[in-house]
């Protein structure tokens, strides 16, 4: 792969300047450790061998809307439009969200609901399309010249390109990559730990694509004004971490820090890595941004130094296959929308064996019901798993109060608790224990020797407690409402009462009023003007067509008695 | 291939509750083959009537429960209750003593609470308090060690005395029961005698009782297991055992007349029971590690307290059960810093 660094000599200087910078205040860097974590056995080998090859072109490719955190994107293409690849056919709806870009040249067969990979099997608006087979782009530009552009135009860039967090969690990058005017960032993290057994997609990346993780980082880096560049990597990868360093001494980027790091799981969680490069938390619901650092993934590097440096967006990504269930492991390049099922059969289809389709790792990633389901951009590992690789599992047994959920959280939770309140509905004191700290990693449940589904619980618990926090402010927005009304009518009928007052202080100053002749007088008279006006605009009233001649009547009476009043009133005032 | 959703994660690891009983089983096995060679087939009685009692009172609890019995009684944790019991249990017990204990174990200290997990007391303690204040007389005579008795009873003989009361003829309880060893400090130092003189006595080892230093060191061994094969943490033991030898040996320094040594108390009694298989039970003790500590030195203060000036020659017992009542208080209380959260 051959790289556009041909804005090299635009940035030489300034890096150099940050290079020195660097050089000086850290020259050895100190590992923390993180509370708990799990040793596991990482079967990585099964897939670790194999260099990423393109997946086939898929016939047709169903594109969800929403692959990202945020709001879904809006399609800009009809059905039957023909569109090219890399060409925009989603925009961002709103600032948290990304567009979609055809992953190849095609033709739009449908934009309906299609059964997405979501953990509750759910269905989405998706963009489908038929590929053509030409694979034909859509005009292109690469910005070589990224350094001079400022950090505002950068992400630009990597926001038209629909770039989100491809280590699983999918937050638009741009948004990460936009500290605001007044925070410094003092590091920008790059994730490379692929801390989850059977994933090595990422390690793969870095093997045979070394170049553009670092590209993609210098990019990061100027789009962020970082002051320190990190990459952390588990220790299991050494292949990985040798490409990187051979890299970086051979595009002499001595400013770029590649820190190996234990392997423990989960050391790839975004709060676990930044404690053990920095010592520093992520304060309890914050972001990393709050405590100066940004954390992005070996890939999404990669991908921003695509998007900007050859001006490709985000239609591909690796995708580890892998698992006892499928005949031949592999790390595919593959188009986002290429339906599951292709993919295992590039892989000598699945064997009889096969227990349980899994979306991404063996701690963390959800269950597939179906193979028809379309790789996102997410979408990092499909896993296809057999009864024996599940582990031991035996009967769901009562808590019996171990411990050992506490020894391996991550996060320093007191996981029975949570599982006790959850389990008994009692929300308040699960938030009491920090419920929202929970990443959702794992450790405890794969630790329990009772074998409770303990994360199931914590997401049932926090799934309860937002749709309890929706309905507390849907029913506030009701109270709101009705509090309005009661006293916009109260406040009508004391204007009302006044009125009245005033009407009746005028009728006892006025002598003429007395009279019942002049009164029908007055009503008469002001029936006619009433009909006059009526006749001369010769609109009805919008609501009193096809009226009765009684109630036609009622109306004409009610409105002279109205003109009657006004005319009064307007006595009154002479 | 089933197509239900199963949530992450997708692996388990290798424990198991019922792996975790076994285990503290087997480390049981040395010690009562210890209890056993000491004190006679008394105590392979008393275990056979616990498990059975054990096993068929949380089975009937669970068929008026109706809850799944096999899968229940496979934990195992029916059978520590017993085995822990039953050790804890006179070897020359009637059968319906332990009897009568076990089944208030499972029945009352655990099956009503709710089963395993529920318990706020451990089970096996409870139902030794419940004996030891309700049968004070039964309790409290104690098999003499091999080696210290004038006779010695046969399988069938212990069977016979377990079952009907009677021995063979010529032989009295005053030849095969002795007082314990803290029995004995106890009821003497309460006759102004002077610790060195009591342990000059021919009950006395070399640290505790005779015999009894040996079943203490099998317990230990087995503790230590425990600890090698991680189905305990070293918290609960250090505390209670540090706690407790640091608190007699202050008052051994103070007075050795009056106070007995630290080897003593840990050697003699129930303290290596208590302190590696009663207080690291993980349902009725504190959760976390500083609470595991604080539980574990209340009880070694607890146990010393009651020794040296309760009613009760041994204390481990009311010492468990009080500091049960307390774990809730105390794992409120040392809740580990959650990540994120500030410190202090």
């Amino acid at each position: 792969m051959d790289l556009a660094l041909s804005s090299r000599d635009h940035t030489e200087a300034a890096e150099r300047m940050m290079q020195n910078h660097t050089d000086t205040a850290r020259v050895h860097r100190h590992l923390w450790r993180f509370h708990g974590g799990l040793h596991l056995p990482d079967h990585k080998s099964l897939s670790s061998g194999q260099q990423i090859q393109p997946a086939a072109l898929p016939k047709h490719l169903v594109l969800p809307l929403q692959q990202h955190i945020g709001a879904p994107a809006k399609p800009l293409v009809e059905v039957g439009e023909h569109v090219l690849k890399g060409q925009m056919i989603a925009q961002a709806d709103g600032f948290v969200s990304a567009p979609l870009h055809a992953p190849t040249s095609g033709t739009v067969s449908a934009i309906e609901e299609r059964a997405v990979p979501h953990p509750s099997g759910l269905t989405a608006l998706c963009i489908v399309i038929e590929s053509d087979g030409e694979e034909r782009w859509v005009e292109h530009s690469p910005t070589t010249n990224w350094a001079a552009l400022d950090a505002s135009e950068l992400r630009n860039l990597i926001r038209e390109a629909g770039i989100v967090g491809l280590g699983g969690a999918g937050f638009p990058s741009f948004i990460k990559l936009n500290p605001g005017a007044r925070t410094e960032i003092d590091t920008l993290i790059l994730n490379a730990a692929e801390c989850e057994p059977y994933i090595t997609c990422d390690d793969r990346l870095m093997r045979e694509r070394a170049d553009e993780v670092i590209a993609g980082a210098r990019i990061m880096r100027h789009a962020l004004h970082a002051r320190h560049v990190v990459i952390g990597i588990e220790d299991n990868k050494p292949e990985a971490h040798a490409a990187l360093r051979e890299a970086l001494a051979r595009l002499d980027r001595s400013d770029i820090e590649l820190i190996q790091v234990p392997t423990l799981y989960p050391t790839g969680g975004e709060k676990q890595l930044i404690k053990i490069l920095t010592g520093k938390e992520v304060p309890s619901q914050g972001l990393p941004i709050d405590i100066n650092i940004v954390c992005h993934n070996v890939a999404t590097a990669a991908a921003v130094h695509r998007a900007v440096e050859l001006g490709e967006p985000l239609i591909s990504r690796i995708v580890t296959v892998t698992g006892g269930g499928v005949v031949a492991p592999h790390n595919l390049e593959v188009l986002i929308g290429t339906p599951i099922d292709d993919l295992l059969a590039q892989c000598g289809g699945t064997r009889p064996t096969l227990a349980r389709l899994v979306l991404g790792g063996p701690l963390m990633g959800i269950t597939l019901p179906h193979r028809a389901l379309p790789i996102t951009k997410t979408g990092n590992c499909i896993l296809a798993l057999t009864p024996g690789e599940f582990g031991q599992h035996g009967p769901v047994r009562n808590c019996i109060r171990c411990g050992e959920c506490a020894r391996v959280c991550p996060a320093s939770l007191l996981p029975q608790q949570l599982y006790w309140h959850a389990r008994a509905k009692d929300f308040d004191h699960a938030q009491d224990y920090n419920l929202f700290d929970c990443i959702e990693c794992g450790c405890c449940a794969y630790v329990c020797p009772a074998n409770l589904p303990l994360v199931q619980y914590y997401r049932y618990a926090k799934t309860e407690i937002w749709a309890q926090a929706r309905d507390k402010k849907k029913s506030e927005l009701a109270r709101e409402r009705h509090d309005f009304r009661t006293e916009r009518q109260e406040r009508e009928k004391a204007e009302r009462a006044a009125r009245l007052a005033k009407k009746k202080a005028a009728l006892e100053e006025s002598p003429a009023a007395d009279s019942e002749e002049a009164k029908k007088a007055a009503i008469k008279a002001a029936m006619e003007r009433a009909k006059a006006k009526r006749e001369a605009a010769d609109v009805a009233p919008k609501n009193t067509d096809n009226l009765t001649a009684d109630q036609q009547r009622q109306i004409e009476e009610a409105e002279a008695r109205r003109a009657a009043a006004a005319e009064k009133e307007e006595e009154v005032r002479k | 291939m089933p197509t239900t959703i199963i949530s992450s994660p997708h692996l388990h690891g290798p424990a198991n509750v019922s792996n975790v009983m076994l285990r503290v089983v087997y480390a049981l096995l040395p010690a009562i083959a210890g209890c056993i060679w000491l004190f006679g087939w008394g105590v392979l009685i008393n275990l056979l009537v616990a498990i059975a009692t054990a096993l068929a009172s949380e089975a009937a609890v669970l068929a008026l429960r109706r809850r799944p019995i096999l899968i229940t009684l496979r934990d195992g944790s029916a059978l520590v209750t017993a085995m822990l019991l039953a050790i804890a249990l006179p070897p020359l017990a009637p059968w319906w003593l332990v009897a009568v204990g076990t089944a208030f174990a499972i029945v009352f200290a655990k099956q009503l609470y709710g089963g395993l997990g529920f318990n706020p007391f451990n089970p096996a303690m409870a139902g030794y308090v419940l004996l030891l204040v309700s049968f004070p007389q039964e309790m409290t005579s104690w098999a003499a060690p091999a080696g210290l008795r004038s006779a010695d009873l046969g399988l069938v003989q212990v069977l016979l005395h377990s079952l009907t009361g009677t021995l063979p003829a010529g032989m009295s309880m005053d030849a095969l029961t002795s007082a314990t060893p803290l029995d004995t400090l106890k009821v003497q130092l309460g006759m102004s005698h002077t610790v060195s003189e009591i342990r000059g006595g021919p009950i006395f080892g070399l640290f505790g009782g005779k015999g009894w230093e040996i079943i203490n060191g099998l317990i230990l061994l087995g503790g230590l297991w425990l600890l090698w094969r991680r189905v305990i943490t070293w918290h609960v033991p250090v505390a209670v055992l540090g706690s407790l030898g640091l608190i007699a040996t202050l008052f051994h320094l103070i007075n050795p007349e009056l106070y007995a040594s630290p080897l003593f108390h840990l050697a003699s009694g129930g303290v290596m029971l208590g302190a590696f298989f009663i207080a690291t039970d993980p349902v009725s003790g504190a959760t976390s590690r500083r609470g595991q500590l604080v539980f574990g030195v209340g009880m070694g203060i607890l146990i010393y307290v009651i020794r040296s000036w309760g009613g009760f020659p041994d204390g481990v017992a009311f010492a468990v059960l009080l500091m049960n009542m307390a774990a809730p208080a105390i794992d409120y209380y040392t809740q580990p810093r959650v990540y994120g959260h500030n410190r202090g």
